[in-house]
């Protein structure tokens, strides 16, 4: 019987497999950031361990770093301790780091495929667990725990189980101004914040080949957010497109070795899938959440659900506890609510498509005066092209905060946070409840949405900036 | 890492579903580069309402956790299981446990027991009518037991084998994986010389 493309990739990475236990896993390559990597360099410091393969791990400074000010100390002392701390294990053990203030310092799984050191057919681990953002290559990517880095960096091996199969297909094509984050919103509103647990899943369908490469990394980011184990997508031309060129990619007969394996990598006719999900693009809208899971969305023309709807009795406990948290009111319309704080980046969409789009939107506009529109781009390298297009003036006109590099507002550790009881429409990929600082209440959506939210001041799309102008 | 074969204690009813690891948690109490100290940081925004179950002094010196599914979903961050630890958890019985915390759970010697929901039902009205009611989750039969006579309940729980072995021997992964190093070695000579590197020679 044939193999799915998840088995292949996994088959190729099998160091040792023994009945009765987990495979031991071949890593290609091990990001590392700032949070979850001292109690693992710690480790190895007392058991006298080294890193075995420096040259396969990459480290950066992303999550609590500040926005501004970057070329100054870091304030707050606990975060400036854990960033120095990283300086001094990444030259204690050899490994390459990109601290704050470096060209290439950004969010880890911004920085990875802009490299070009994502490449299809990989295994790819980080102490995050949206790491899943790498399978958009066609690559084995999952996020893990501290022990598991420091079981990574002392070994370059993993023990894994290995995961059930799924396919998700997404047929037809996305109407325009549907985004690859309201597909992804909608597909976990469909199967639940539970539906992909234990399984790796491969997207794929004609929605899903006609996405850019930068999309496909949305769709993949937020596998977590369902929580399947990785997700993945074959790759094709537009993966090779993107990846030539990088400073890391392949050169000369290296290149044309690479990309005659890579295309080898596609799920085989005969092969089997444990599960199957199939959605229509077609039908697709823009997609926003309510509650304080990302799988408690409707499309941006709905109401606020009431608890009653919902026939599993936990979903109707969530929901109502959300909806206290969210201090929304049911049957409330989406696009009547109002919102203090617009954050457009993350590693879900912070890359330069992203901000292009934004711009696009939100040119000759002004934010509206009681919301606050912050951008970040996801790396310093989006940053510099943002600012050689010129679309960061775009977002200064307007009446925006443009900011430095790093996951900022997408989980408030930095000093960019909600304040208690206020609302961000953001485009991260989590509403958890305080996820964006003490109290605050998010909405997770697609880029145009926030950009058009941000100039109307109530959860928009753009769609509603024309008819504002037709009417008006 | 401590051998665990079995363990009793204040069972706390957490009647909660996808408590994230947001939750368990928050990004700001993640700033520490030690193991321990987490527990001020363990469910705080819960612990600021006088109603959060571990605010009610009956249930304070809980040892094993009782909450509905999901649990443990989102962040990657260990130190949700460090937090749980940290405060006195030995154990967390849940229908549904997140891949990634059910892992770091084993990693540590957090014992993260899978039962059916019902079991949870029936744990959580037993414990909110008895506070202070002691639970026993048993790794070496796999059952969690509570409650006496009539109402006792006593169910089996799903951990897998491997990981199962390993908190019974106190087992450290790394040590196990590098006793099969030669493995890794061999593995590594059949690697393309078109994998990406991030450091170069010369
Ligand atoms: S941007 Fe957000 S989700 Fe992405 S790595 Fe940073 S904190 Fe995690």
């Amino acid at each position: 019987m044939g193999r799915t493309l998840s088995e292949k990739v996994w088959d190729e990475h099998v160091v040792r497999s023994m009945p009765g236990e987990p495979d031991l896993l071949f890593i290609d390559l091990h990001l590392i950031h700032e949070v979850t990597s001292p109690q693992a360099f710690d480790g190895l410091r007392i058991a006298g361990r080294t890193v075995r393969r420096p040259d396969l791990t990459l480290a950066t400074e992303d999550h609590n770093v500040p926005t501004v000010d970057w070329d100054k100390p870091i304030a707050d002392p606990v975060s400036r301790t854990q960033v120095e701390t990283l300086r001094r294990n990444a030259e204690e053990f050899g490994v390459r780091l990109h601290p704050l203030g470096d060209i290439e310092q950004g969010i880890v799984h911004v920085v990875g495929p802009q490299l070009g050191l994502t490449q299809p057919g990989m295994t790819i681990v980080c102490g995050d667990s949206h790491t899943s953002t790498h399978g958009a290559f066609g690559a084995i990517a999952f996020g893990i725990g501290t022990s598991e880095v420091e079981h990574v960096l002392a070994t370059q091996t993993l023990m894994q189980a290995k995961p059930k199969t799924m396919s998700v297909t997404i047929n037809g094509s996305l109407p325009p101004g549907v985004t690859a984050k309201d597909m992804v919103l909608t597909l976990i509103a469909h199967t639940g914040t539970g539906g992909g647990q234990g399984y790796i899943v491969e997207y794929r369908g004609q929605a899903i080949e006609e996405l850019s490469m930068e999309a496909r990394m949305t769709v993949c980011n937020m596998s977590i957010e369902w929580g399947a184990k990785a997700g993945l997508i074959a790759p094709d031309q537009t993966t090779f497109d993107y990846i030539e060129g990088r400073p890391e990619a392949p050169k000369g007969a290296d290149w044309d070795a690479a990309v005659a394996h890579w295309t080898s990598l596609v799920t085989d006719e005969d092969a089997e899938f444990d599960a199957e999900i199939v959605l229509d693009a077609g039908t697709m809208t823009p997609f926003v959440t309510w509650g304080t899971n990302p799988g408690q969305g409707v499309p941006l023309g709905a109401s606020v659900p009431h608890p009653e709807e919902f026939e599993d009795i936990q979903d109707k406990v969530a929901a109502e506890k959300a909806l206290q948290y969210m201090a929304l009111e049911a049957g409330t319309p989406m696009r009547e609510i109002k919102v203090d704080t617009v954050f457009v980046g993350s590693c879900t969409n912070g890359r330069i498509e992203d901000l292009r789009l934004a711009a696009e939107i939100i040119q000759g506009h002004k934010v509206d005066k009681d919301t606050r529109l912050l951008v970040v781009p996801g790396s310093v390298r989006v940053r510099l092209q943002a600012e050689q297009e010129g679309l960061d003036v775009i977002f200064k006109e307007a009446g925006a905060e443009w900011r430095g590099a790093g996951c900022s507002m997408c989980l408030g550790m930095n000093p960019d946070t909600l304040a208690p009881g206020e609302r961000s429409a953001s485009t991260s990929n989590r509403n958890f409840e305080g996820r964006q600082g003490k109290g605050g209440r998010t909405h997770l959506v697609s880029v145009p949405v926030a950009a058009a939210t941000a100039i109307r001041g109530t959860l928009s799309s753009p769609a509603d900036l024309e008819s504002a102008v037709a009417a008006g | 890492m401590e051998k665990f074969t079995t363990h009793t204690g204040v069972g706390v009813p957490l009647r909660r579903s996808n408590v994230d690891t947001d939750q368990i948690i928050p990004a700001v109490y993640l700033k520490r580069v030690t193991r321990d100290g987490f527990e001020d940081g363990l469910f705080s925004a819960w612990r600021n309402e006088p109603s959060f179950v571990l605010n009610n002094e009956a249930y304070a010196g809980g040892s094993v956790l009782v909450a509905g599914p999901d649990f443990g979903t989102g962040s990657s961050r260990e130190h949700a299981v460090w937090a749980l630890q940290n405060y006195g958890f030995k154990a967390v019985i849940s229908p549904r446990f997140a891949d990634i915390f059910r892992g770091n759970s084993g990693k540590s010697g957090l014992v993260a027991a899978q039962v059916d929901e019902k079991v949870v039902q029936r744990l959580w009205d037993h414990l909110e009518e008895n506070p202070g009611a002691t639970v026993t989750v048993d790794l070496e039969s796999r059952t969690v037991r509570a409650g006496e006579g009539v109402e006792a309940i006593e169910d089996s729980f799903d951990i897998d084998d491997y990981t199962r072995w390993r908190l019974l021997e106190g087992l450290d992964d790394i040590g196990i994986t590098l006793g099969n190093e030669p493995d890794i070695a061999s593995y590594e000579l059949t690697r393309p010389s078109w994998k990406p590197a991030t450091i170069h020679a010369g």
